[in-house]
């Protein structure tokens, strides 16, 4: 297409299809983002309605140390989700992506039927898993591995167990789709310049599968840092992430306010990473 | 992302890959919507009067439902929620249709204070003028202008005897280092704040800063014994036998006696809380005159006995009490005894030292 007027009729048409996702884009997210900016300035009034006074202080009752420190801890948690997501997720994904064709599809099947069954469902099948009396330390028991159950329900690795359970299909995902395009070819060529199997995987295959790799980590992160049944069920609620706080602000004190205001703040902190990594020169592709 | 990059993918390799990746992808996104709630009827025909209860999952026997459908000629649609909160946030959103709900007494409060319900008629509701004596006099809405209370129970302590052979008869029994490690207390901070309150000797309403800090002290005290903070299934690590010892309400213990007869339920000496699950109409209902006369089915003295039996809850109904069983009746964890009820306590609202509440609550669950 080369006139003017071709181009015009391509933009229109763009246009046209795009419409009705910014459409739904704008009703159903923007706008009520905004609603809960707004009110995320307001104060609750005294039987938890909102009241517009447009004040900056429930950001600064968020800088309590106190709140800072939820924000620490679901950081931690979801940095350790992401860490142990990327070990196990990246040999699966390459397994997956390196198997024969026929056997790629039954890898994706296995990697997505626990998505069939709802998420709270399968939190409480971990929570059998994991107590005193459960499968796994009677399994463990029963051969002889340990004389007495170890306690993992309710702790906080209990914790880790349940996000990286939920998220690894997000990390396999991105990874399998990056390693199944990786060029065969280029893995021979380096080992026919000698590089050992090490420098293989660092200089070849991880540059190339890089942005495999970031999506992986952000479809991880971002999800477990605003986990909060996971807290509640596998950690027994004795400490809270920030989802946990949010939901508790939200309903259970019901200030809207302050709920708001930390959920922007958790969205400031996922944007600003993400900045600081584009900026870095991260996300090329 | 990567996600859409990997199907794409297929279908340019395998249209047979291609056709499962769809279905997976289809699957996934429909397993991550939420379950359809349990209990709701298929849509009624036209002209036909509906009610629309809204209420407690498994608060209501379907049977008796059906009743109240071959008196009236009505359709009862039934929805259900799982917490108070949860109910005020969907009819803050607008969320109207219902003409029955079940809030709890501090729910009731909030919503009577921020209009969200209906009045009644006294004379349109006939079974709610004989009420148990605790329930006559409720301190949110005393005249019954606006509410009718349904279910009520206590707030106390479930144990198992047999590992707990002295029966306890105080709080303090949750601060035995003996227990650590098998004590489950409500995720509630009220009622977790409440029990401390009433062991200091306090009201569980306390608004005193200093008093309310001090409570915070004795629950940090406490947070190494406490195996977990639930409200929603305490009953089943009571007949587990991974707990000894439950905060919690009477009715879930009750139901865990059933599975394990050692499981005894105390109302502690220092007092407790007494709650009511109370029904009202929201404001938005489009059938008051339907809506009442369900609430005074549901009070109706035989109704109401079934409902106590089935449930294990205390009914509201003076008349009842006739007509439940005596092992029900005698059980402790469904009707307090006469001593317990002389020391029993509402939870009301405290105003802006909920913030107080809430923050000790937050550095309980962040030490």
């Amino acid at each position: 297409m080369t006139g003017s007027s071709g181009l015009r009729t391509d933009a229109r048409r763009t246009a046209w299809l795009l419409a009705p996702a910014l459409a739904w884009m704008g009703l159903f997210f923007v706008l009520p983002l905004m609603v809960v900016f707004l009110i995320s300035f307001a104060t609750r009034s005294a039987y938890g309605g909102v009241e517009w006074a447009f004040t900056p202080a429930n950001y600064r009752d968020l800088a309590d140390p106190l709140y800072l420190r939820i924000y620490l801890r679901s950081c931690v948690m979801a940095l350790a989700t992401t860490g142990v997501c990327l070990v196990l997720g990246f040999p699966l994904a390459y397994h997956m992506a390196r198997a024969p064709a026929r056997w790629q599809g039954i890898w994706l099947v296995l990697v997505l039927i626990p998505f069939w069954t709802n998420f709270l469902v399968r939190t409480y099948a971990w929570m059998n898993l994991l107590r005193a009396d459960g499968l796994l330390n009677t399994a463990l028991i029963g051969a002889g591995v340990m004389r007495a159950p170890v306690e993992i329900l309710y702790s906080d690795l209990a914790v880790l167990i349940g996000l990286v359970y939920g998220y690894l299909p997000f990390m396999v995902l991105p990874l399998y789709a990056a390693i199944e395009r990786l060029d065969r070819s280029l893995l021979e060529a380096a080992r026919d310049l000698y590089a050992p199997g090490w420098a293989v995987f660092t200089r070849v295959i991880v540059p190339l599968t890089k942005p495999g790799i970031i999506a992986g980590c952000l479809l991880v992160f971002i999800p477990s840092l605003g986990a909060y049944i996971t807290p509640d069920l596998l950690g027994g609620a004795r400490s809270m992430m920030i989802g946990n706080f949010i939901q508790h602000e939200y309903l259970v004190v019901r200030d809207w306010p302050l709920g708001s205001a930390a959920s922007f703040v958790l969205m400031a902190i996922v944007v600003a990473g993400l900045w600081g990594y584009q900026r870095a020169g991260g996300v090329r592709a | 992302m990567g996600f859409r990059i990997s199907h794409y993918h297929q279908i340019t390799k395998s249209p047979k890959h291609a056709w499962l990746a769809a279905v997976l992808c289809v699957a996934s996104l429909l397993a991550c919507q939420p379950a359809p709630e349990d209990g709701r009827k298929p849509a009624p025909k036209a002209g036909q009067a509906t009610l629309y209860y809204f209420t407690w999952s498994d608060y209501v026997g379907p049977e008796l439902l059906e009743e109240f459908e071959r008196q009236t000629g009505a359709k009862v649609v039934v929805d259900t929620f799982s917490s108070n909160e949860e109910l005020l946030a969907k009819l803050q959103s607008g969320a109207s249709g219902y003409d029955v709900i079940v809030p709890s007494d501090f729910m009731v409060a909030v919503m009577m204070k921020q209009g969200l319900l209906a009045e009644l008629d006294p004379a349109k509701i006939p079974n709610a003028q004989q009420l148990v004596g605790a329930l006559a006099t409720l301190p949110v809405d005393p005249e019954h202008r606006f509410s009718v209370p349904y279910l009520w129970g206590t707030v106390g302590i479930g144990y198992d005897s047999s590992v707990i052979p002295t029966p306890p008869d105080s709080w303090a029994v949750l601060w035995d280092k003996r227990y650590e490690g098998k004590i489950s207390m409500l995720n509630d901070q009220r009622e977790v704040f409440g029990a401390v309150l009433r062991l200091m000797g306090q009201s569980m309403n306390s608004r005193d800063p200093a008093v309310i800090e001090a409570a915070k002290a004795r629950l940090l005290e406490q947070k190494p014994l406490v195996k977990t903070y639930t409200s929603d299934h305490f009953d089943q690590l009571l007949a587990s036998g991974e707990v000894v010892l439950a905060h919690g309400w009477g009715g879930p213990v009750a139901r865990a006696m059933a599975l394990k007869p050692s499981i005894k339920y105390i109302v502690p000496k220092e007092g407790a809380t007494i709650w009511a699950d109370c029904l009202v109409i929201p404001r938005t209902s489009r059938n008051k005159e339907l809506a009442m006369q369900f609430i005074n089915y549901l009070m109706d003295r035989d109704v109401a006995a079934r409902t106590s039996e089935r449930l294990l809850f205390a009914s509201a109904s003076r008349g009842a009490m006739a007509l439940v069983a005596a092992g029900v009746q005698n059980n402790p964890a469904v009707y307090p005894d006469e001593a317990a009820l002389g020391h029993l306590e509402w939870m009301l609202d405290v105003g802006d030292a909920l913030r107080s509440y809430d923050r000790g609550w937050t550095e309980l669950k962040m030490k």
